[in-house]
């Protein structure tokens, strides 16, 4: 056979790889960020994490913050809730079961499993307590089981709400209660079929009559067919008591997590979007959720990019999508989202911290970080800020990846790790709590909705 | 001692002739899938593209494999045995990038995929000709 010039296995090397070369990345953060054109070669760009254990490794936090491990060796630990008391109830799980469709889908699935905790999902709510406020969780029990892949908690007054992969129920709850009274009542079927995304997000509205449930779709970008994308990459909001639900926003691909905002009573929504159009598409972001709003998925991406792999196209429903408010990066995987309060000290008072699980799409991984992205007057205010880092260390070993984010209005951040399944609690150190001196430590105000992902108001 | 090489009189063992038309037949009904999910955007014709491509690709290794013992046994002094393995060879690479084309998502296959059923298929008709041109009725494979 003739030779290859080096020059033609280069280019055949960046035609295999999909073109991802070493360059640096666009500024994807904020409200208008670059999207350079599509493209995918033959083989798409992966890195997956090698995981590795912490050994006496901490995560990095901000000087002034201390960051301690609150539970280890929980069973895959998603989403957290603080209850009233400051007890902590974590989701743990692992679910979906969608059929493989192609032989790329057990290749892919294959790799991918490499970079992901080994460990059997508990399919069970963990209860932490930290009776004498010293910051160690002394108590770890089991607070409910036998639940099908749980997500998305929250608390409204006395009734704990568990989303499943199939289904929302609810517990009744009284603080101090270490153990579910009895089995789950189911309020609503979710949308369950297949369960591409099977993970269903969960917030607690302020009126304390509505919650809003994250939907995922059930493809990347409709390779399961139209038909498998009914009651899917939506928000519902459903009526706590009755169970009735109705759609409050259409689009978003995969809502991973949802919160209120304090004040406005806003609903605000993380979101990953697509993959394989390349390193740099398609921004994951922040947005606040508007009712009725369409966010674009399937058929385009942040506003009127098209998207070319979706047949039939649907030039309407391009023309009605809505651009999100905040680019937080393409293939970071922001898993967890919650407002932060003033108890976090005053450089990270305002704002949200997002747990980002990090990339496999992308040959320089990103992600693998908790962030927080600074508010102003109520909307997204500059880059965000690592706050969190280190889950992927200099050795090119990942040692955790972040999922559910929550503020204990205490004054600490609870973030699970579902690789080293670990719970991680961050707290601003005695210095640099002095440093806001409003702060209302260990005060708890009268709060109607607690809810997951989400600061207790 | 001279070594007559008889050209007419070469003909592909009957094994080869089973593995590329195995081949050729699941290469076949890719190219008809294709067609199908390209006029009707059902997404399942394109998962049955990406299968029966995968088939023609593990059937195809083995027509190759066979093609090469072909040439071992012809000492590669026949010229349509070698144009042969050539062919057998191409048809399972292009092949190769075909089912990786057919990896992408939905649409993306398109219409890159379906071009290259339609030249995997030629390819592998290529083959079979070559492999049988040389071959008349009452011939004993």
């Amino acid at each position: 056979m003739n030779r290859l010039h080096p020059s033609a296995t280069i280019a055949l090397m960046a035609l295999l790889a999909g073109c991802s070369g070493g360059g640096a990345a666009p500024e994807q953060y904020g409200a208008n960020p670059q999207l350079p054109a599509q493209q995918r070669g033959l083989l798409p760009s992966m890195t997956i994490a090698k995981p590795a254990a912490w050994g006496d490794r901490l995560p990095t936090v901000p000087p002034g913050y201390t960051i301690k491990a609150i539970a280890t060796h929980l069973r895959i630990p998603r989403q957290t809730l603080v209850l009233p008391n400051g007890d902590i109830l974590v989701a743990e799980g692992r679910g979906g079961s969608a059929p493989k469709l192609k032989p790329k889908d057990i290749v892919a699935g294959y790799i991918k499993a490499k970079g992901t905790s080994s460990a059997k999902g508990g399919n069970r709510l963990t209860l932490l307590r930290d009776a004498d406020g010293d910051g160690t969780y002394e108590m770890k029990t089991v607070f409910a089981e036998h639940l099908n892949a749980p997500y998305g908690l929250a608390l409204i007054g006395d009734t704990l709400y568990v989303a499943d992969q199939d289904a929302l129920v609810k517990f009744p709850y009284t603080t101090g209660q270490t153990r579910a009274s009895g089995a789950p009542v189911k309020i609503t079927d979710l949308p369950s079929a297949i369960n591409h995304h099977w993970t269903k997000s969960l917030a607690a509205g302020t009126d304390g009559r509505y919650l809003y449930v994250g939907i995922g779709s059930n493809s990347n970008i409709t390779e399961r067919g139209i038909t498998a994308e009914v009651e899917r990459a939506r928000i519902w909001q459903v009526d706590a008591q009755t169970g009735m639900h109705r759609t409050y926003a259409t689009g978003l691909r995969n809502p991973t997590a949802l919160a209120i905002q304090p004040g406005t009573g806003a609903l605000w929504a993380v979101v990953n979007e697509r993959d394989e159009l390349g390193p740099d598409l398609v921004p994951d972001y922040l947005t606040s959720v508007r009712e009725g709003g369409f966010y674009g998925w399937p058929y385009s991406y942040w506003g009127q990019h098209i998207d070319p792999r979706v047949r039939p196209q649907d030039p309407e429903k391009v023309a009605a999508a809505i651009a999100p408010d905040y680019s937080l990066g393409s293939h970071v995987a922001a898993l967890g989202v919650a407002f932060s309060s003033p108890a976090m000290g005053a450089e990270f008072a305002d704002g949200v911290f997002i747990g980002e699980h990090g990339s496999w799409n992308r040959s320089s991984p990103v992600g693998y970080k908790v962030v927080f992205v600074p508010f102003r007057d109520g909307h997204p205010a500059g880059n965000p800020i690592d706050f969190v880092t280190g889950f992927r260390g200099d050795d090119g070993m990942t040692r955790g990846r972040p999922v559910g984010v929550t503020v204990d209005p205490r004054g600490a951040l609870i973030v699970a790790d579902d690789l080293s399944n670990t719970l991680w609690r961050v707290t601003p150190t005695a210095s640099s709590a002095t440093m806001a001196p409003a702060t209302p430590v260990a005060t708890s105000r009268a709060a109607p909705a607690s809810t997951a992902g989400e600061t207790r108001r | 001692m001279a070594v007559i090489v008889e050209r007419a009189r070469w003909v592909l063992h009957p094994l080869n002739a089973v593995l590329l038309a195995g081949a050729l037949a699941l290469f076949l009904g890719a190219l008809l899938s294709d067609i199908v999910y390209f006029r009707s955007y059902e997404i399942q014709w394109n998962n049955f593209s990406s299968w029966l491509l995968a088939g023609g690709l593990v059937v195809g290794a083995f027509a190759f494999l066979a093609a090469i013992i072909e040439l071992f046994r012809n000492r590669w002094r026949v010229w349509p045995a070698l144009a042969y393995a050539l062919l057998v060879l191409a048809t399972w690479i292009l092949g190769l990038i075909d089912e990786l084309v057919h990896a992408k998502d939905a649409w993306a296959t398109m219409p890159a995929g379906l071009v290259l059923s339609v030249i995997v298929v030629v390819l592998a008709c290529a083959a079979l000709w070559i492999a049988f041109a040389g071959m008349r009725a009452g011939d004993v494979p």
